[in-house]
């Protein structure tokens, strides 16, 4: 179902991108930080009459230094584990607003919240969210742990990384338990969009942000959004690292409509997983000969999981 | 260290809302930077893909066509230089 207000459809190309961002510059984000420039891209994208419920994380904090914002939307800083609750209180309320007739347009919601308020402590109240229906975009920008208190372990953080409460050492190499795949547990509330995008492939994020703009019910969309003192690799490389972790298929791009897989994109040759963790200080240790093993367990789940995706994929297209 | 306060509680808007969008433009970000990047307009394309992968929003088209960051804001990352599809873009150290 087509939302009652869409906002202006306009197919977006290479060569007709928006150039809007609702974030302006000067936020207090680390120079080549992957999630703002995931967010700009985003807001890019959605255009100007959205409310944005932002949960704690690097993305409130740098956004958000008092008494100045970064932000040109209307915008809410709410708790680590309510922003899907606090997104669903706003979409109400519009509701009700519009139904009055107080206001004559519906803005859409839009709620961002990293990883860790995704899949740990909002987990929740988002699926709670997702679950009563309401009419609102929930973004996950996963960069693979607690970054904005020091680069704590969280249940989106890859297996065999090493985090600050996961440090390898002598006893333990990482990280010991496998990721939280948190764009299935969202597809599995059979919610009408879920998606996986990535900053790299810029064109394909924007297209799945309008697409889901358009589209009334629950959304989400998660976006991979490389942090660099976090993942300990150089400033410049948050593109490449994430057109790496497309490529390596570690990250694949896929959207979900109605419970229909398609795959946005197919790398045209399938990388090795090492050539996305080689270039991370966070996974330097597993290049050692003892911890080989690990690349190899990672290599073996994720090939799998690409094989199940594609079959997904396939059995989506023949429904058409 | 004594602390001068901002303003008193009073005087803050309901919810200490902020009523100035994008008023962090009035930080310049520009001075964190070691490195600053160089345009070889030789070998610039004028495609602007350095303004999509600006995670700092800063680039933008000039009225010749190029692309250039406002030093105000750019913190240095390096990310036009690694995109730029033509090598055009250089870090190299800031002179100050």
């Amino acid at each position: 179902m087509l939302r009652d207000i869409t906002i202006d459809y306009e197919k977006i190309t290479a060569k007709n991108t928006p150039k809007e961002c609702m974030i302006s510059s000067g936020h207090r984000a680390c120079q080549g930080c992957g999630e703002i420039l995931a967010m700009g891209m985003v807001t890019k994208a959605a255009g100007k009459d959205i409310i944005v419920a932002n949960a704690t994380g690097c993305m409130e904090i740098v956004t958000s230094p008092f008494p100045q914002t970064a932000w040109k939307l209307p915008w809410l800083h709410v708790a680590f584990e309510n922003a899907g609750a606090v997104g669903s209180g706003i979409e109400a309320a519009i509701k009700v607003l519009h139904r009055q007739g107080k206001i004559k347009k519906k803005p859409h919601v839009i709620c961002f919240a990293g990883d860790g308020a995704t899949a740990d402590i909002g987990l929740q109240s988002l699926s709670g969210a997702m679950e009563r229906g309401h009419d609102m975009l929930y973004i996950c920008y996963d960069n693979g742990a607690y970054m904005n208190t020091g680069t704590q372990r969280s249940g989106a953080t890859p297996f065999g990384a090493s985090t600050t409460t996961s440090p390898a050492g002598s006893s333990v190499p990482g990280k010991m338990q496998h990721r939280k795949d948190i764009t299935r547990i969202m597809a599995a509330h059979n919610i009408p969009y879920v998606a996986q995008a990535s900053p790299s492939h810029h064109l394909d994020l924007m297209r799945k942000i309008q697409k889901a703009m358009s589209i009334s019910g629950p959304k989400f969309i998660n976006i991979l959004s490389p942090c660099h003192r976090g993942w300990r690799s150089k400033s410049d490389d948050a593109i490449a690292l994430s057109r790496l972790a497309v490529n390596t298929c570690y990250w694949p791009l896929f959207e979900m409509e109605n419970g229909k897989t398609r795959l946005t994109h197919t790398p045209k040759e399938k990388l090795p997983l090492k050539d996305f963790l080689r270039p991370q200080g966070r996974f330097a240790h597993l290049f050692r000969p003892e911890n080989e093993w690990i690349i190899e367990q990672s290599q073996t789940q994720i090939d799998a999981d690409w094989v199940a995706l594609q079959d997904k994929g396939a059995a989506g297209a023949a429904l058409e | 260290m004594a602390k001068k306060s901002l303003c008193a509680w009073q005087d803050l808007a309901l919810g200490a809302a902020i009523l100035a969008p994008g008023s962090a433009a009035k930080l310049k970000t520009g001075d964190w930077r070691t490195l600053i990047p160089r345009l070889d307009e030789d070998k610039c394309i004028k495609c602007g893909m350095c303004e999509l992968y600006c995670p700092e929003f800063c680039i933008s088209e000039g009225k010749d066509g190029f692309f250039r960051p406002n030093f105000a804001y750019c913190k240095g990352c390096g990310i036009c230089a690694n995109e730029c599809p033509k090598q055009a873009i250089a870090m190299v150290m800031e002179e100050k």
